[in-house]
């Protein structure tokens, strides 16, 4: 009842003119209602004078209120006009023009949140546009708007139903600090589900509260960003915490949550390696895989192995450049086709390759090393007559761009995850087809004994061309997964070889598990040491580190102790 | 050395020695005269040869494929550019005792290890003693835990790699990408005089002559067949009482040491030496000039070195892109066509030739002869 | 002849020497030893440690524990293989391994004892008469003086094997391994490599392993047999035939048996 009667109050207020002319009154829900003193600046706004005009704006913008927002906005853009309708003065935003024989209409819409304002038959009310009258704004005005404006859609911002919308806009009104932007921020905190939507909510607040006259609220934001560990502010604190114009508690405040925030990003950025680790590690072992069962098979050294891999990632380039040209509205499913295309594209060169020549040369692993290292030289060549020398560009999917925060400052990008969910898909699949099938044992019993094998029936060329395109289109795999994270050039091949021997001879030849954690324990190592040392000193440790571990173990990690054939 | 082979050697020493670089002293006007770029260009040829034994000693009789000599090569050649730069002295482009690099990247006082280069002898010792130290060194722990086989080529170019991103950064002080260069004198002679660089020539010759004696001594000696022995079989030198770690670190350290001479003598023939002619794409290179020339012959060793330089540097200079291309195919005829190289290639023929004429002399082709030919052609 | 009587007599001795391949026991606890100047036959099924008991002797692999004392007193646990060849033994592996690329005077060169096999020493080494002498006598005694110059590649399967028993032979070891020396053999092959061996017990001991019972009957005086990492038993070869573990163990009872 008591709701009803506010309602009909307020209604009453809001459209001045309106109350005389019963066919908008009775538009129910009433198109905009507006409390009495916002019903008063809605008419001020119409004014005449610039002063009256700018007052009444800016009073209507420190309100907060969204339905005001598209009042100032037309105010910007000049859509407002004033309706008289029986002598009564109304403000109103007009819409689209709309033609009707000989006379031009445009649609009315309330000033107060911009509803349409209909006529005696219910229906939308029209009228001619010379029978409105223009409010003007001025520069200044439109000027003084700006920033309201801002505000105003950072606000709605703050209610969109995407939470990411919803962090990046309280991101932004952070980082402008305006204290004008505290009401609504406190409002959307108030109502906010989203753990990261709250986070970013209250981070602002306190980045608010840092820029504060007041040294108690200065403080308590500084305190506030510490427990949030907030990243952002960083840079912000540690310069109060300097600034000795600043008061002492405030500084001392700013001092400790820098120091705790500090402490945070060591634990942050060392995820957020371990995790790039983690998706090199991945290429690394997708590389390793294909060369390590080629080489336990036929002691075949596959420096080519490398181009192979560029092969695949060139083949997605491709995949992406025919989809832009033949199916751009399905451009982001690109990738899904660029997977099975850049495997089959390596397997394809592989197998010509095992074929043509390196069936030739079995159990002579130096002159198939020198082989397909000149191998590798002509596919890097041609990709770079073919392709030009420069890298290419190849975008990432939508679905493979942001990623799912876990922590504060942590967030697991997808292109990451894609691709280390790719390689345990990988090695969990050889692993079924190693042990699981009829070809796998085959693999296996030709690796341990190619002659026995082949007078039991196994065809071991066929058994070897087979996995030898196998591990080219692994490699192929890990060219196409590496397009999302890293550049696509002619050497692509090159940067990734040495790394994948690595992983090759300290995990055993043709050892699953020893070739995982190589894979893992080079990849991890590459991306910790980078930051501290750079990554030239990097490769270089890592290079001491696996002779070392060489000395110890000549075998790799997981070496068969026991007889074995004399060499 | 027999007797033929010793002739051939004094000829060709001759010719190298003294008949080419007299056709370059000839006056310019005269048709037989050798420009001073071509006996250059020559000179940095038979630099590479001086390599490419040292390869041959270590690969060609011990089997070890090495994809690291290009680090020693270019410690040889830092060397050597290292006392270049410091003889240049305060008539760089900034008029200061330091390098220029230095100057440019702001160091003020000249590096520690720079400072033995200014003397002469030291840099002589350097050229030798460097590269056969880290050899040593990385030899020592390789050989000793067994890593053999594409193991070891797969460990050494991760060297070059290594060396390669190294010598690379500025703050090693060496130069950076750019490397060492500028040079103007080399022990108080003007690098720009044709007489300097037809000595520079000359030290050439005489140190391929002496690394080919070097190399000849080493072969041909019981020592040299131990290490043919272990190409055959490693265990059975093993259990006939020899190290096979210690006879392959002695031709590594070797082999090391002779890239370091080579490049010694490439810097200021070239005038130049970067970090990328240290990486893995310029070390396996060598490899090839040794595949093609023929493996397990000296005389390989020295004709594929300066073959195929010297196909590299026509196709170069007229195809650039084919070059590379070239090289790739190269490597696959070499290893699918010719195991033997040129040289291993022509002795077969020779062999198999004179085997049908004392066939024909005795109504019956010589088995024993062919026998030969195809054990030499059989897989190692 | 019961272990540990006859130390200060024996060429080779081990004792309680365990080799343990992550938990497989290729020998447990085995004590054997042998007489300067025997030539002793070792025989037993699969997998009874017979090739591990080489490797040990030979330093290819470490007893996980045990001594092995050649001589007087020197104990072989972690030496290298090259320094125990130089202290004098010898071994001839199964499959034949020579020098392919080498002549078969050559190869025999290669073996030949020296006073240091260092890389400075051999870089100068020069043979001497009597080490002339030796080679001739040994290609005569392998039977393949006619063909001294040609490569050792271009052997035959049986004349490979009589130069790698040369070569063990110059090489002035004092105990001999040889692991099947008949294996894969024509008749005649196998004929001449069993005097060929009794020819070379005469000086130094030998140690063989074989499967060719006829082969064993021929040369052997004493038989050890191996089961399951260590002595099943010990004796000449007729009694040892004759013993019903070893029958047990030969026709696969001995599982049932030991377990």
């Amino acid at each position: 009842m008591l709701e009803g009667a506010r309602v009909l109050l307020l209604l009453l207020a809001l459209l001045p003119g309106a109350v005389a002319v019963p066919a908008v009154a009775r538009a129910a829900p009433a198109p905009g209602t507006a409390a009495p003193e916002i019903a008063k600046q809605l008419t001020d706004v119409a004014s005449k004078d610039p002063a009256v005009q700018e007052a009444a704006a800016m009073a209507l913008g420190k309100t907060g209120n969204r339905k005001i927002l598209p009042l100032l906005e037309a105010l910007r853009e000049g859509s407002v006009y004033v309706h008289v309708s029986r002598g009564i003065r109304g403000t109103v935003i007009v819409g689209d023009k709309v033609t009707d024989g000989e006379r031009t209409l445009v649609p009315l819409f309330s000033a107060y949140g911009r509803e349409p304002v209909t006529g005696a038959d219910g229906k939308p009310l029209l009228v001619e546009l010379s029978a409105l009258e223009e409010v003007s704004a001025g520069r200044s005005l439109r000027l003084a708007l700006r920033p309201l404006i801002d505000a105003f859609s950072g606000q709605s911002q703050l209610a969109n139903p995407d939470p990411g919308v919803r962090r990046a806009a309280a991101t932004k009104m952070g980082n402008a600090g305006d204290a004008a932007a505290t009401p609504a921020l406190a409002e959307a905190l108030g109502r906010e589900t989203d753990r990261w939507a709250r986070h970013a909510m209250e981070e602002a607040l306190a980045l608010i509260g840092l820029r504060s006259s007041d040294d108690a609220a200065r403080a308590g934001g500084a305190a506030r960003l510490g427990s949030l560990r907030s990243v952002n502010a960083l840079d912000r604190l540690r310069d109060i915490a300097a600034d000795s114009s600043t008061a002492a508690s405030v500084r001392q405040a700013a001092g400790e949550a820098v120091k705790r925030i500090e402490r945070w990003s060591l634990v942050t950025t060392t995820l957020e390696l371990a995790f790039q680790g983690l998706s090199l590690s991945s290429i690394l072992l997708l590389m390793a895989l294909g060369l390590a069962i080629v080489f336990g098979l036929m002691g075949v050294i596959n420096m080519a192995h490398g181009e192979l891999m560029a092969l695949g990632a060139y083949a997605t380039f491709v995949m992406q450049g025919w989809f832009q040209a033949h199916l751009p509205g399905s451009f982001d499913y690109y990738f899904l086709a660029a997977l099975p295309f850049s495997f089959a594209v390596a397997a394809a060169a592989g197998l010509v390759l095992e074929r043509g020549v390196i069936r030739h040369l079995y159990g002579r692993p130096l002159e198939t090393l020198l082989l397909t290292w000149g191998v590798s030289l002509i596919i890097q060549q041609g990709l770079r007559l073919w392709f030009g020398a420069a890298n290419v560009d190849v975008t990432a999917p939508r679905w493979l761009s942001g990623g799912i925060p876990v922590m504060v400052g942590v967030q697991l990008p997808y292109n990451r995850l894609f691709i280390i969910g790719l390689a345990a898909v990988c090695v969990a699949g050889m692993y079924l087809l190693l042990f699981r099938t009829a070809a796998g044992l085959r693999i296996r019993a030709v690796t341990q004994n190619r002659g026995m094998a082949a007078c039991l029936g196994v065809p071991a060329r066929r058994v070897d061309a087979f996995t030898f395109a196998l591990g080219a289109g692994l490699a192929g795999l890990a060219g196409c997964a590496l397009t999302q994270i890293g550049n696509v050039g002619p050497e692509l091949g090159q940067n990734y070889i040495v790394d994948s021997f690595m992983v090759v001879v300290t995990g055993g030849v043709g050892k699953l598990l020893g070739s995982i954690l190589a894979a893992v324990g080079i990849g991890g190592l590459n991306k910790i040491i980078e930051p501290s040392l750079g990554a030239v000193y990097g490769k270089v440790l890592i290079l001491v580190a696996v002779i070392l571990f060489i000395q110890r173990r000549p075998s790799g990690l997981f070496a068969v102790k026991g007889r074995h054939a004399d060499a | 050395m027999p007797t033929r082979e010793r002739w051939a050697f004094l000829a060709a020493g001759t010719v190298l020695l003294v008949v080419l670089p007299v056709l370059n002293a000839l006056p310019a006007e005269s048709p037989l005269r050798i420009g001073d770029f071509t006996l250059n260009l020559f000179g940095k040829f038979l630099a590479y040869a001086v390599l490419a034994l040292g390869i041959d000693l270590i690969w060609g009789y011990a089997g070890v494929l090495s994809l690291g000599h290009g680090v020693f090569f270019g410690l040889g050649a830092y060397a050597m550019g290292m006392h270049l730069m410091l003889e240049i002295g305060t008539q760089g482009v900034y008029r200061n005792a330091l390098p220029d690099f230095m100057v440019w990247n702001q160091v003020t006082e000249l590096p520690l290890f720079w400072r033995p280069f200014h003397s002469g002898a030291f840099t002589l010792l350097a050229v030798v003693a460097v590269p056969a130290v880290v050899a040593f060194v990385f030899g020592a722990l390789a050989f000793r835990s067994r890593i053999r086989g594409v193991y070891f080529s797969i460990i050494t170019q991760a060297l070059a790699l290594s060396a390669w991103l190294m010598f690379n950064r500025n703050s090693l002080n060496l130069g950076g990408t750019n490397g060492l260069s500028g040079f103007k004198t080399i022990f108080g002679f003007a690098l720009s005089e044709p007489g300097t660089q037809r000595g520079l020539y000359m030290a050439t010759v005489l140190c391929l002559g002496g690394a080919y004696l070097l190399c000849r001594g080493i072969t041909g000696s019981p020592a040299g067949r131990v290490l043919l022995a272990i190409r055959d079989s490693e265990t059975r030198v093993l259990f006939s009482g020899y190290s096979p770690a210690a006879f392959k670190l002695f031709v590594f350290v070797v082999s090391a040491s002779l890239a370091g001479v080579a490049g010694a003598l490439y810097v200021p023939q070239v005038g130049i030496i970067t970090p990328a002619k240290i990486g893995v794409l310029p070390s396996i290179e060598m490899i090839v000039w040794v595949a093609v020339g023929g493996r397990g012959t000296l005389l390989g060793a020295v004709v594929g070195a300066v073959g195929v330089s010297w196909l590299q540097s026509v196709l170069t200079t007229s195809y650039p892109d084919l070059w590379l291309l070239v090289l790739g195919g190269l490597f696959i005829a070499v290893v699918l066509f010719f195991p033997d190289g040129l040289v291993g290639g022509a002795r077969r023929l020779l062999g198999r030739l004179e085997a049908m004429r004392r066939g024909a002399l005795r109504g019956r082709p010589d088995t024993t002869a062919m026998k030969d030919a195809a054990i030499e052609r059989a897989p190692r | 002849m019961t272990p540990g009587t006859a130390t200060r007599g024996s060429i080779i001795y081990l004792e309680d020497v365990t080799v343990d391949y992550d938990g497989f026991k290729a020998l447990r606890d085995l004590n054997f030893y042998m007489d300067y100047r025997e030539l002793r036959v070792v025989i037993g099924p699969n997998g009874a440690g017979k090739t591990t008991l080489l490797d040990v002797i030979s330093g290819k692999v470490m007893p996980t524990s045990g001594r092995v004392i050649f001589g007087k007193h020197t104990d072989l646990v972690g030496r290298r293989e090259n320094e125990i060849a130089a202290l004098g033994v010898g071994r001839k592996f199964q499959t034949p391994s020579v020098f392919a690329n080498l002549t078969v005077r050559e190869n025999l060169e290669l073996s030949l004892a020296r006073k240091s096999k260092g890389v400075l020493a051999t870089l100068s080494a020069r043979l001497d008469a009597s080490q002339r002498e030796q080679i001739e006598r040994a290609l005569s005694t392998i039977g393949l003086a006619p063909r001294a110059e040609e490569r050792a590649g271009g052997l035959s399967h049986g004349e490979k094997q009589w130069l790698e028993i040369g070569m063990v032979m110059v090489q002035d070891a004092e105990l001999l391994l040889v692991d099947e020396p008949v294996a894969g053999m024509t008749d005649e092959e196998t004929e001449r490599t069993g005097a060929l061996l009794q020819e070379i017990a005469q000086d130094r001991a030998v140690l063989v392993i074989e499967h060719d019972m006829e082969f064993v009957r021929s040369i052997a005086r004493t038989v050890t047999v191996l089961h399951e990492g260590s002595v099943l038993c010990e004796g000449p070869v007729d009694q040892v035939q004759r013993d019903e573990r070893v029958v047990e163990v030969y026709l696969g009872r001995g599982r049932a048996a030991h377990a």
